[in-house]
């Protein structure tokens, strides 16, 4: 578990530059979620997280707090403002989890922040692993998290580093499968060979997660954080190894 | 007295529910919520929350919703509410906005009995 070399309002600063790294990368690939959202469902997906994004970092602008506080405040921007399923998925599931940061961000606190932001996106979503949704990303990170942190003792930076892979390795997965929850279901076959818009947006928000992570904790990961979701380059890691200790952060 | 909240991704639809069922519906309260706030397709859970309270005030509430972010978004607008008796009825938006709405006028009705009626229109045989 970290040492808390990183202070509480370091912490929220990496917490706001975080959501600001976030919304750039939304800003960017606006089009590109839009036209995965156009293939198989209604098209909105790169516009509402786009908005939700530049409404949580307008409100975070506005908000100094603890790691929690801000975390909640940018839940309660997405659930107001998205206007799609992203708001209560994305939104409400940073509302909850963010309980799990009111003891500061390091590797114990952000290891329960995973499991209980996988945990409301299930319950929320109904979604299990293989329904070609956002869950298809989310599992196999918080769980190589988990597993980094608790049972390989990884340093929490080289154990997101490992996560982001799953994620990506995830969001491959929901390409070749049939959609069973969301608005691609209603395509049955005809979701076949699409990649998940959700499942792709939250490796975008964890690979600018990960990159900001690196900024704080003076990790010596290489963060390539604009990579194309490409199934054949799935076998190389996008992280080489981290030689880091610290806590660290852990999000959605 | 129980009154329905209906929840669509578009403000006309859910205004033409309401319209339908409260033909039927006699003087059964019933709040229509859609799109988002500033006018798209959608559903966000503010407004529903509103119209929950609203007619909360005066009894229990059952929630009608079409798909995907209405029913997440009607979860969360009634975690946040301040209305106890309160339930999302699994059925199909219209047929069971229609049953709800003349549930809704029995002497006797509570929120359990309403939400049942609107769900026996999920075995609706239409042809």
């Amino acid at each position: 578990m970290g040492d808390d070399r990183m202070d509480r309002e370091t912490q929220s600063e990496a917490i706001h530059e975080a959501v600001e790294a976030m919304a750039d990368r939304l800003a960017e690939e606006k089009e590109h979620l839009t036209d995965l959202d156009s293939a198989i469902g209604d098209a909105d997906h790169g516009a509402n997280m786009n908005r939700g994004f530049q409404a949580a970092l307008e409100r975070l602008e506005e908000t100094d707090g603890d790691p929690a506080e801000l975390v909640k405040t940018a839940g309660v921007a997405l659930v107001s403002e998205v206007g799609g399923a992203a708001g209560p998925l994305y939104g409400g599931s940073l509302m909850k989890a963010s309980q799990e940061l009111e003891d500061g961000i390091t590797a114990e606190t952000t290891v329960a922040f995973a499991e209980r932001y996988l945990e409301t996106v299930e319950e929320r979503g109904k979604a299990s692993v293989g329904d070609k949704t956002m869950v298809d990303a989310i599992t196999p990170a918080v769980h190589t998290y988990k597993k980094a942190v608790e049972v390989d003792d990884h340093d929490p930076l080289e154990a997101l580093g490992k996560a982001v892979d799953a994620a990506e390795r995830g969001v491959a997965f929901t390409t070749p499968i049939r959609a069973k929850k969301g608005r691609a279901s209603y395509l049955g076959w005809r979701s076949v060979g699409h990649q998940d818009p959700g499942a792709t947006s939250t490796l975008y928000l964890l690979e600018e997660l990960l990159a900001v992570a690196t900024e704080y904790l003076d990790g010596e990961v290489e963060v390539d954080a604009e990579t194309e979701v490409d199934p054949e380059e799935l076998e190389e890691p996008a992280v080489e190894e981290a030689a880091v200790d610290e806590e660290n952060e852990e999000g959605a | 007295m129980v009154g329905i909240v209906v929840v669509s991704h578009s403000r006309q639809a859910a205004d033409g529910i309401r319209e339908i069922a409260q033909e039927m519906g006699g003087d059964a309260r019933i709040e229509a919520v859609g799109g988002t706030e500033d006018g798209r397709i959608g559903t966000t859970p503010g407004p529903i929350r509103e119209a929950i309270e609203a007619i909360g005030s005066e009894g229990g509430v059952v929630v009608l919703v079409d798909l995907g972010s209405a029913v997440m978004n009607a979860e969360l607008a009634i975690e946040e509410a301040a209305v106890d008796e309160v339930a999302i009825a699994d059925a199909p938006i219209l047929e069971g906005a229609l049953n709800a709405a003349v549930a809704a006028t029995s002497p006797s009705a509570t929120v359990e009995s309403v939400r049942e009626a609107a769900e026996d229109a999920a075995d609706v045989s239409k042809v």
